[in-house]
């Protein structure tokens, strides 16, 4: 069982700047949780108040039934990854890997067969007599990994693991994680996992849940669908998606919703949705789900991105910037134009109260779940 | 005419390279010639002490050259035998009881001192390093009589002890705060990866931290070894018997005992003083310049 648990977790720094307000959080068992926020938004320092590195000033931390706020690092169970690798430089591959297991007191053969497992899972077997410093970054973040996986920890703990390589290397040790992981649960071996990273495209493609942060709060945890398709807030609708989720405000009037001298009419279904009708409000509705409809909300198109098999139209509503995300053919059919009509899909509004931001149109999603 | 134009330039401008080549060979002759001079300026004391411990005394003050006439081993012969009963050998065996000591103790207990103050937050840190600086701050001069007194009720007085002990237990603040600030260059990273492996603060510094600070701790230990092999006073102050003498007040008691002075001998056994410090500073001044955690940290 490797659950963790975070209760009311706090950071305070020199007494007086509060990092983490409050932290409660549920992590399942082999559940792949990612921390993701804008840099500043304590997500690292959570992860650090976990793995034991930094002290916690309030609340507690959980790893299976064991309450860790007082353990050291070593007796946590954890593993951790960072991100510029943190590999020994005076010791080879072999060394790093070792470390961990001789400092545990295990035996010489019992290592050897470790390295020899880990080194083959991740391809390293070549490397193993290297110093860190003769490794490429993908080399050494795979050694780095290794070394958190050869101590068969119950949590892994990842700290933007990834933001030092290259993009194409970062889209294949993204996959290379995941599967690691899975292959992990499917052994039956512990392998909750907590990911810290500030590339949304991370946390999108790898998390079972996303934990939003901002600012030493949490703005939501969720799956990444749910995430994307109903934010529970403005913060995490502008976080989450790109391009940017379109945010219109306006006035909610009778079921309508008045952007300037335009007004847009909700339907039932969205209407359905709202919990209260703030009368200042914020219309959320993603680039995708905006189609080109004569009828729809008039636009004045300012440029045309062409991205290959789809064009992003930016355009200015009533003076708000509006971006669309539209088919090839179908912006092809449009002809020169300067005015164009946006119709959003109604079962993708989004309704935020301008006033604290929180999304009021999760009613019946809320229900139904 | 517009041929004529091109041929005119292109003369132009090789005449103008050949110029800036000729220019750049000048001036590199001048750099390298004057480079040379005050080189040869400033090691010429060395080279004449080198080449006068082979010359015989009456040569010596004869010409301010340093190839010997009639080069002789008589100085060091003779000087090795010391005006003593014992030889040279002796005080340099003395020297090496006094720098072994001191110096592998000051590796030790300086880098405890510097990681603790580096790495750890306890009470009165801040007052604590402060008053580490402070002593550095201090004249060496204010602080030799009470320590003679207090080396004198611990009954410490004609032995190497107080040469060696108090820098053996960190006592010389220049060390702590030279790897002070070598260790916070050093990136955390590493040691955070260690205690995550489960090493407690003490197998973190002897596995991870020691190793990242080998080169600082070089430079340490051979500053160390110099300053004591060259160190003067202190012997003077603590050390009354002859047998217990270093070199440095070995060479000193050649020229006290003698009416006139054997100067071969006093230079012949002044080269060897010199020889185990310029050996080592030589063997390890690589290590002075070799970079630290490369390819350990990206980024």
């Amino acid at each position: 069982m490797a659950r963790v648990q975070l209760r009311n977790l706090e950071k305070v720094y020199g007494g007086s700047v509060k990092a983490v307000h409050g932290i409660n959080l549920d992590i399942e068992d082999g559940e792949f949780m990612v921390f993701v926020g804008p840099s500043g938004c304590a997500k690292s320092t959570t992860l650090r108040m976990i793995a034991g590195l930094e002290d916690i000033t309030g609340g507690e931390v959980i790893i299976g039934d064991q309450r860790v706020n007082d353990l050291p690092p070593g007796k946590r169970s954890i593993a951790m990854v960072f991100q510029n690798y943190a590999l020994y430089p005076h010791m080879k591959v072999r060394g790093n890997l070792a470390f961990g297991l001789k400092i545990a007191g295990k035996s010489k053969p019992e290592i050897e067969t470790a390295i020899a497992d880990v080194a083959r899972i991740l391809e390293i077997e070549p490397l193993l007599d290297r110093l860190p410093k003769q490794l490429s970054g993908g080399q050494a973040q795979r050694v780095a990994l290794g070394r958190a996986l050869i101590k068969k920890p119950s949590v892994f703990l990842f700290d933007e693991p990834l933001s030092n390589l290259d993009a194409k290397l970062r889209a294949s040790m993204r996959v290379r994680i995941t599967e690691l992981h899975r292959r992990l649960k499917g052994e039956g071996l512990s392998s909750t996992v907590i990911y810290v990273t500030h590339d949304q495209t991370e946390a999108m493609t790898m998390g079972d849940r996303i934990c939003v942060m901002q600012a030493g709060r949490i703005m939501q945890v969720a799956t990444p669908k749910e995430l994307y398709n109903h934010p529970a807030n403005l913060f995490v609708a502008g976080f989450i998606g790109s391009p940017e989720m379109n945010l219109l405000e306006g006035n909610l009037q009778g079921g309508h919703f008045v952007i300037g001298s335009q007004r847009l009419t909700l339907g039932d279904e969205v209407l359905s949705r709202l919990s209260t009708q703030p009368r200042d409000a914020v219309l959320g509705i993603r680039p995708q789900h905006l189609a080109l409809d004569p009828s729809g909300l008039k636009a004045r198109l300012t440029n045309a991105e062409f991205m290959g098999h789809e064009v992003y139209l930016h355009a200015e509503l009533e003076g708000q910037k509006i971006i669309a995300v539209v088919g090839t053919a179908e912006f092809e059919q449009l002809g020169r134009t300067e005015t164009i009509g946006l119709k959003p899909s109604a079962e993708h509004i989004n309704i935020f109260d301008k006033a604290d931001g929180s999304n009021v149109s999760l009613h019946r999603h809320r229900l139904a779940a | 005419m517009d041929t004529n134009a091109v041929m005119d330039m292109d003369v132009f401008n090789d005449a103008q390279a050949a110029k800036r080549a000729r220019l750049r060979l000048i001036s590199a002759t001048i750099r390298y010639i004057l480079l040379f001079v005050v080189g040869l300026l400033m090691l010429y004391p060395l080279i004449w002490l080198v080449g006068a411990s082979f010359k015989t005394n009456s040569e010596i003050f004869s010409g301010a050259g340093f190839i010997p006439q009639n080069p002789t081993l008589d100085g060091y012969i003779k000087g090795w035998e010391t005006s003593t009963p014992y030889t040279f050998g002796r005080f340099f065996w003395n020297s090496f009881l006094i720098i072994l000591p001191k110096t592998i103790g000051t590796a030790i207990s300086c880098t405890m001192a510097a990681y603790a103050f580096a790495r750890f937050d306890f009470p009165f840190k801040k007052i604590l390093f402060t008053t580490v600086i402070a002593t550095l701050l201090l004249p060496n001069v204010v602080t030799r009589i009470p320590q003679y007194i207090l080396f004198r009720d611990l009954g410490w007085l004609d032995s190497f002890l107080p040469l060696w002990v108090p820098s053996a237990l960190a006592g010389d603040a220049f060390f702590v705060f030279m790897l002070v600030q070598f260790l916070r260059s050093l990136p955390s990273d590493m040691e955070e990866a260690a205690r995550v492996d489960g090493a407690n603060s003490l197998q973190t510094l002897v596995y991870i931290v020691v190793p990242m600070l080998a080169p600082a701790l070089i430079s340490v230990c051979l500053f160390q070894f110099m300053w004591t092999m060259n160190d003067f006073l202190g012997p003077l102050i603590y050390l009354s018997s002859v047998d217990k003498y270093p070199v440095s007040l070995a060479l000193k008691l050649s020229i006290d005992t003698t009416e006139a002075f054997e100067w071969n001998r006093i230079l012949a056994m002044s080269v060897l003083t010199i020889a185990p410090a310029l050996i080592i500073f030589f063997a390890a001044q690589r290590y002075f310049i070799e970079g630290i955690s490369s390819g350990g940290v990206k980024g």
